[in-house]
Order: C-alpha cells, then sequence, then structure tokens
C-alpha cells in the first residue's frame, strides 16, 4: 500500500500547504493555484524542515537590472540557507542535476475512490451482523498521495 | 648601472627551457613628471604647471625608497624603468621576452579637478605610445584613464583603444566605487567595444581608507590588505552582471596576489546558492564567471613555493588558465630569477603560465 489519503480536498484552500506525516515521512502538501504539489519535507543540504521555508515564485533574468517574475508560488526557500527548490520537480535553482528533493503526486479523489482504496481490517470476520444504519454520503474530493516504494527515514 | 645587468632578475632562469616563449604582464615604467609630459599637453596645462605648484598626481603605490618599490639591485639609482634601455637590459633582453605589457600606474584618480586629468590621461597615454611602445616591438601598453569620471575615462579608451599596441584599460583596484557598479558601464562598454582587456592594478584612489575597515597605520597592512581589494572588485564584477552584459569582458588582475583565491571562490559559489535570488542574472556559480573571465599575474607570489603547495591551490582554483608570468619589474618581488618563474617542472601549465594564458586573455592586440 503507497498510497495514503491526506485529508479532504477543501480543507486545504489556494496558496495554503501543511504537512502531513506519510507513514514516517514528512511531507509538505501546496496547493498551487488549485493545483496540489507535494515536496519531502526535508531539505538535501543538511535536512533542514524545507516545507517551513517562504513560498515565492521562480525568479528569472533576461539582463542585469530587469526582474522577470514567473510561476507564483511555485519554488520553496529553505529556511536554514535559503536554497530554492521548484515544488513542481523537486530540483533545486543551483544545482538541478544534483541537489533535488523528492517530489509526489497528488491525486483528488471522489470519496468512492478513496473508499475503495482502503483495505479489509484484518480478523476481520464476515457478517452476518446487525447493526443500526446510518446513510453516509461520500461526495467530497479527498487528497491521496503516492509515496511509491522508497525506503522511509 | 646602464648595461645589461647580472642582478637577479636581469637573466634568464637556467631552469627556464630555451624554447619556452616568455610574455611579461606585468611590467613597470615610471610615472612621467609633469614636464615629460608637455609635449603632449596643450599650453593652459603646461602653464598651469610651470606658474602653479601642481604636478598632476603625486601619489603612489609605491613609494619611491620603500621596500617593495624597487628590487635591491637597482636600489643604488633609487629609480629604474625611466628608459627604454633600463627596461631592455634588466627584462625584455636577459629573458627573451616575446611581449611584455608595460603598465605605467600614473595615479590620474588622484587629480580631482576633471579636466586635468582627462588632459594627464590623454598625455600619459601619448607619451606611453610614442616614447615606448613605438620604439620596441615586444611592449604593449595599457590605457591610463582619469577614473573618478567614468564618462571621460570611455571618452580615453575610445580615443586610444583603436591602436592595437594597447592591450588594456588600467584601472586602480581601489576606486570610489565598486567596478560592477553601473556608474562604471561607460567604461566597460568602451572597453569591451575596442576588445580590451581590464587590468586592474594594485592601489588607487587616494583619500580613501586604504583597508574596509578604516586607515591602517602602516604601509605592510595597505600592502597585505591589497587582496580584499581584488576580492571585491570580482566581487562586485560578477554580482552586478557585467559578464553578463558583457560576455567577452576579460580582466587582469595585476599585483593581486592568488593565494586567496579559493577561499573566495568557496565562499561566493556557497553563498550565492541562497542569495542568487537578488542578482537572478547571474545564471552559474560565480566561480565559473571568474575562472571564465577573470587571470591573474603572478607577482608578488603569495603562497609556498613548492610545487606541491603551488600546485594544490591551482587546483582548488580549478583552473590551470589563470595564472600569468610576471616579473613586476623594477617592484621588488622575487629574489633569483628562478624565484620569478611557477614552481613547476616544464610542461603544458608551466608553458601556459608562462605564455598561453595571456595570449588567451589578451587575445590577438598581443600579436606575433
Amino acid at each position: 500500500m503507497t498510497k495514503h489519503v491526506l485529508c479532504a480536498a477543501r480543507e486545504l484552500a489556494v496558496g495554503e500547504h501543511r504537512v502531513f506525516d506519510v507513514d514516517g515521512r514528512s511531507i509538505g502538501v501546496y496547493n498551487v493555484g488549485g493545483e496540489f504539489l507535494a515536496i519531502r519535507n526535508r531539505c538535501p543540504h543538511q535536512g533542514g524542515p524545507l516545507c517551513e521555508g517562504v513560498q515565492v515564485g521562480a525568479l528569472i533574468s533576461e539582463e542585469p537590472g530587469t526582474y522577470i517574475y514567473d510561476r507564483p508560488g511555485e519554488v520553496v526557500r529553505c529556511p536554514w540557507h535559503a536554497w530554492e527548490f521548484d515544488l513542481r520537480t523537486g530540483t533545486s535553482w543551483f544545482d538541478p542535476e544534483h541537489q533535488r528533493v523528492k517530489f509526489y503526486e497528488v491525486q483528488v479523489l471522489t470519496g468512492e475512490d478513496v473508499a475503495g482504496l482502503m483495505p479489509p481490517r484484518p480478523g476481520m470476520l464476515p457478517g452476518p451482523y446487525r447493526a443500526e444504519i446510518v446513510p453516509v454520503s461520500v461526495e467530497d474530493a479527498y487528497l491521496v498521495i503516492d509515496v511509491g516504494h522508497i525506503p522511509k527515514g | 648601472m646602464t648595461g645589461p645587468t647580472t642582478a637577479p632578475l636581469g637573466r634568464r632562469p637556467a631552469a627556464l627551457p630555451a624554447d619556452v616563449p616568455v610574455i611579461d604582464v606585468d611590467v613597470h615604467t615610471v610615472a612621467p613628471t609633469i614636464e615629460t609630459l608637455f609635449p603632449w599637453l596643450d599650453t593652459h596645462w603646461q602653464e598651469v604647471a610651470r606658474v602653479t605648484q601642481f604636478r598632476g598626481p603625486t601619489d603612489t603605490a609605491y613609494p619611491p625608497g620603500a621596500e617593495t618599490s624597487i628590487a635591491p639591485e637597482h636600489r643604488e639609482r633609487h629609480s629604474v624603468a625611466e628608459t627604454l634601455q633600463d627596461i631592455r637590459d634588466h627584462v625584455l633582453d636577459p629573458w627573451g621576452t616575446e611581449r611584455a605589457i608595460l603598465n605605467c600606474t600614473y595615479s590620474a584618480d588622484a587629480v580631482k579637478n576633471p579636466d586635468a586629468a582627462l588632459a594627464l590621461s590623454r598625455a600619459v597615454n601619448s607619451w606611453v605610445r610614442e616614447e615606448w611602445l613605438a620604439h620596441d616591438e615586444r611592449l604593449r601598453g595599457s590605457i591610463v584613464v582619469p577614473s573618478l569620471d567614468p564618462h571621460e575615462s570611455a571618452r580615453v579608451i575610445d580615443e586610444f583603444g583603436d591602436d592595437p599596441r594597447f592591450v588594456q584599460v588600467l584601472l586602480p583596484v581601489r576606486a570610489f566605487a565598486p567596478y560592477g557598479n553601473r556608474i562604471w558601464l561607460p567604461v566597460m562598454d568602451a572597453a569591451a567595444r575596442h576588445d580590451l582587456a581590464i587590468g586592474l592594478h594594485f592601489g588607487g584612489t587616494p583619500g580613501h581608507p586604504t583597508t574596509s575597515v578604516g586607515w591602517p597605520s602602516t604601509y605592510v597592512e595597505e600592502y597585505v590588505d591589497m587582496a580584499s581589494a581584488f576580492q571585491a572588485q570580482l566581487m562586485s564584477l560578477v554580482a552586478e552582471g557585467v559578464f553578463d552584459r558583457l560576455p567577452a569582458l576579460r580582466v587582469m588582475c595585476l599585483e593581486s596576489g592568488f593565494g586567496w583565491m579559493p577561499s573566495f571562490l568557496w565562499r561566493f559559489d556557497r553563498l550565492w546558492r541562497g542569495l542568487r535570488r537578488e542578482i537572478p542574472w547571474t545564471r552559474l556559480p560565480p566561480s565559473a564567471y571568474v575562472r571564465e573571465h577573470v587571470c591573474l599575474s603572478m607577482q608578488p607570489f603569495d603562497v609556498p613555493s613548492t610545487p606541491q603547495a603551488f600546485e594544490r591551490i591551482v587546483d582548488q582554483i580549478g583552473s590551470e588558465s589563470m595564472l600569468c608570468f610576471a616579473t613586476d619589474y623594477p617592484h621588488w618581488q622575487a629574489d633569483s630569477a628562478e624565484q620569478a618563474l611557477p614552481p613547476l617542472s616544464d610542461g603544458e601549465q608551466f608553458r601556459a603560465i608562462m605564455a598561453g594564458n595571456a595570449r588567451s586573455l589578451y587575445g590577438t592586440r598581443l600579436g606575433g
């Protein structure tokens, strides 16, 4: 099981982010303009809490004295040494080949899809059981993350 | 002492194989007196010099008589490099020098009257051209500019920059503002326009404290701390994007030393990772700009002179193409001709330092 349900999608508004513990991994999930992006909350430099850093745009320049502000909110700077990481790719700005943080795909699934992800609990015995029945609807959408088969740590 | 000398620098060292070409990137003339410049000064400035005490710049980073200013073998004369014959006898002939860059460190930046500074700068460049460059094809020159005024400096570069015997614009390393600052763009643009290098030379800007923390009490402090001025200038040129604007611009650091370079690059690169947003035009780590655009003259030699120590520094700098041979004649930097050589056995790197690196930096203007 590598997919984890994080929260209802409406709990993370545009511009907000939240850090989740996913099976022992600390992962920051960001709502960037309605799109959900996730990176490991651990700077590859010295292990700083990356997702506590400021969220900024991707700043480039065509020539000295000009500033092209692009992709608002898609870059996070580590609070320890201000290294920049791209939320979309996990790559650092200064050395994208070698300095990168793990990034994850976040899916937005319906309650029904989410229910289908739930495994049967071990030890459960089949019924019949009798109980009071309360109707529950699963109309909401949920954020689901796939952390794959990477080692914990 | 008029004939060839037997003094330490005045012979080609035995360790220098006969087939190794020599390009000496730092040879000095004395600063000319104002009377020497009369043929190139108009009547007004001649009269000013005659009827007032005005002598042009009188400050120098190499005070006459200071130990560093003149090698011991020349000291009995108090002053050398007064004539072309001095330079021929003391360095060009004995060393078999193919090309030598003549640097007249005339402190035009010590003259506060902008018109006088302009007139004197023009006169010095004319004097260098007509009295030195025209008489020995081994010599190449550096353009003196009235650097308190960047716009006038650019005019002077335009006037003399078409002469292929000038290879660089000489700027004193200490300045009233760092050279990456946009106020200097006219100078940098003019240098690039004429395919001239920028020669940053030890000294400059009298009247300002000679260290970044204020006035030192002694000459030794001023001398040692000059390395920090070179760092500040290279830092400014990179950070302000001068090399991004002018990708062909090259800088030669003269009498900068080079032992400080590894720690400077390490520090600059490391901090750039977190602070590059402030200067988003820098697309590469600062060290990459420095390695691509900057060379350093090898005198004064400020690292241990063992081959191991030297090779380690070169390795840490991360480039074998940055150091350039210089005698720094007539300043006293090496006690023997051997000491002026890179402490390496003959090979590719040795030959690059003796000539190849300077040839790459100065390009076709070096000729030959």
